[in-house]
């Protein structure tokens, strides 16, 4: 089975994020980026599944500028066995990314797409459902776990309050994958010096025929979020800060 | 016609089936933005028996909203959900019914087929929608980034497209108004929308849900709740907010990828995906409060957050905020607890 892993890079988790001067986006010149953590664990169910199935194989894809090619990298240490990077400096609309990834993925014809749930940054949740529509194959979404049956695949799926639920679906197909159904693996050393003799391949995205339509509906502005309570904050040394919280946890709260 | 047109749920078990506490809330947020575009509002609810279900009385609350009507869209095979069930049958409702805006509550479900079904329309969706504002006239729909540590402005900018979906996060309306509002039915009038499904369109086969572990750790009833987040680094450090919350009494919680990372069970994870919880006292360590968790512990009465980042969005529903390193703090205030009891 061929499967395509979709990857898109974002901000570390921890950096710290300041608004950009046009209040349109954040200011991403000091920033340093990862893999949005749902792709990690949707590469990790990817790998699984290439080494269950003899005669697989694994492309990792992703959409964005110069830089995200890193994430591609990444995959390819990890184990996967090539990557297509499609170059392109916008990447907040899911349907023209959407459209990019179809474009690039139709001419693979892979049994299998795997994308994140959600991303990091965006957060939309919209990508991997918009890819499968436009690839005119089913769906299912919040995967955890993904395993081939007689009939196509079987995915594990989280549903609300601790439920669970398994959906089938004839190939070829797509999931997106929930964080957290596996131990992330890491790269190794090895898998790092064989990745440099793996194939990366660069499209251009204006290659890739007419781009989707402009978005109806678009990002403005970014502004830090509004209180919703009124906060104390205590400062001090640790000692001192310890001490206040304690009493505000005896006269106040009346937990101690 | 043209409107807003909200698309409910019941609540996923729920015997007799009654609307979710989102749906509610997803409805007043539909209400709001036809009330404040002048523009009717009008509910529908998919199943095979969504005729009957809106008689009874868990959808009472619809029945007394201000609803130009209510469409039950019924077909056998709509019984169990699945993404290309409900995106044809709502495709259908949709092309006959033109409305401006199509309101969903953002669920599980809703996450699944909305994104299609907007796309097979041709028309964006704004997912996952926290506010409503109204600027010379045209909507805003504000949305999170980044996990909450920043919030967007989404705008139409082609106007005359539609309709616009929407999906709104739990807790972004109130759904008290509704859940109380005893008064007469307005009698928005129920019809039935039979649309055209056969099975050979339906590609997904779904199974019944299961759970995989009984719970035995009740946190929906702890009275003080000491919270656990990745902010903890390694494992092993876990001992040291055991410590704190057996220097308080209270039970351990966690976020989920604690959970995920099996350093605690899953029964003890807090948020959507985990136990709902309202205790007095809420003290999160190194948690950075993403909306998935939020929504688990916002009931309690008081939140103490501990966490180095500043901007961290746990802190925008805190009482009490403590900024800095969490292996500092959490030593200096499990003495001083032990202290304060005389121990
Ligand atoms: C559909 C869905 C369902 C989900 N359900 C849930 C759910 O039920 N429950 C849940 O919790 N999450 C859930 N999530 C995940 C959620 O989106 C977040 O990813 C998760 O809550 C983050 O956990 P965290 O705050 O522990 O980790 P992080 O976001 O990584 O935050 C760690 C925090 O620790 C702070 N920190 C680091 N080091 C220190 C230190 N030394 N001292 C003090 N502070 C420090 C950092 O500043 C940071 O704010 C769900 C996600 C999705 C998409
Ligand atoms: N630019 C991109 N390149 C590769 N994959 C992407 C990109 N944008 C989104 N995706 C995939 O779609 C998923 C959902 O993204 P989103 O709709 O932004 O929440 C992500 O987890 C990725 O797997």
């Amino acid at each position: 089975m061929k499967i395509v892993v979709t990857l898109k890079q974002v901000p570390e988790r921890d950096a710290l994020l300041s608004i950009s001067p046009g209040a349109d986006w954040i200011d991403e010149s000091a920033l340093s980026f990862t893999t949005s953590e749902p792709d990690a664990y949707a590469l990790e169910e990817a790998l699984r599944l290439r080494d269950s199935q003899p005669g697989s194989e694994l492309v990792a894809l992703t959409a964005g500028p110069e830089r995200s090619a890193s994430v591609l990298r990444d995959a390819l240490a990890r184990g996967a066995d090539r990557a297509i990077h499609v170059l392109t400096s916008s990447t907040h609309d899911p349907l023209s990314t959407a459209h990019l990834l179809a474009a690039a993925i139709r001419v693979e014809s892979p049994g299998l797409v795997l994308t994140g749930l959600q991303s990091d940054d965006l957060g939309l949740g919209q990508t991997g459902v918009i890819l499968a529509h436009l690839l005119g194959v089913p769906h299912s979404t919040l995967a955890l776990h993904v395993e081939p049956v007689p009939t196509g695949i079987r995915v594990k799926r989280e549903l609300e309050d601790g439920w669970f639920q398994h959906v089938e679906m004839p190939l070829p197909a797509l999931a997106t994958i929930q964080s957290g159904g596996n131990q992330l693996r890491y790269a190794t050393l090895m898998g790092i010096k064989k990745a440099r003799n793996k194939e990366l391949r660069t499209i251009d995205a204006a290659s890739l025929g007419a781009p989707a339509p402009p978005a109806a509906v678009e990002l403005t502005r970014i502004f830090p979020p509004d209180k919703q309570k009124h906060t104390r904050t205590l400062a001090g040394s640790s000692a001192e800060i310890a001490a206040q919280l304690t009493g505000i946890l005896r006269n106040e709260v009346h937990v101690l | 016609m043209s409107g807003v047109l909200v698309v409910l749920e019941p609540r996923p078990g729920s015997d007799p089936a009654a609307l979710s506490r989102i749906s509610l809330e997803a409805l007043a947020g539909g209400l709001h933005l036809a009330q404040q575009l002048s523009l009717p509002c009008i509910a529908a609810l998919a199943g095979s028996g969504s005729a009957v279900q809106l008689q009874s009385p868990g959808f009472a609350p619809l029945r007394a909203a201000q609803l130009e009507q209510i469409y039950a869209i019924e077909h056998p095979l709509l019984a169990h959900y699945t993404a290309d069930g409900h995106t044809l049958a709502l495709e259908q409702l949709i092309r006959k019914l033109c409305p401006e805006y199509v309101v969903f509550p953002h669920t599980y479900q809703v996450r699944d087929y909305a994104p299609a079904l907007a796309v097979s329309l041709g028309q964006p969706l704004v997912s996952d929608v926290i506010a409503i504002r109204i600027e010379d006239g045209s909507p805003i729909f504000v949305r999170q980034l980044f996990q909450g540590r920043l919030n967007a402005d989404y705008r139409v900018t082609h106007p005359g497209s539609a309709p616009i979906f929407l999906s709104i996060q739990a807790g972004a309306f109130r759904a008290e108004s509704l859940e109380n509002s005893n008064g007469p039915a307005t009698a928005a009038s129920i019809v039935s929308f039979i649309p055209q499904l056969t099975e050979a369109q339906i590609r997904t086969r779904p199974a019944a849900p299961f759970r995989e572990s009984a719970r035995t750790v009740d946190l929906a009833s702890a009275p003080l709740i000491v919270s656990v987040g990745r902010g903890i680094g390694e494992q092993q450090n876990l001992a040291l907010v055991e410590s704190l919350a057996a220097a308080l009494g209270a039970e351990l919680a966690a976020s989920r990828p604690i959970c995920d990372l099996g350093w605690l069970p899953m029964e003890r994870q807090v948020g959507s995906s985990g136990q709902t919880v309202a205790p007095r006292l809420y003290l999160a360590v190194g948690i950075s409060g993403a909306i998935q968790h939020l929504v688990g512990m916002k009931g309690a009465k008081t939140v103490v957050a501990i966490n180095r980042d500043p901007a961290a969005p746990i802190f925008e529903v805190a009482d009490y905020a403590v900024v800095g390193d969490l292996f500092e703090v959490v030593p200096e205030l499990i003495k001083a607890i032990h202290a304060t009891k005389g121990e």
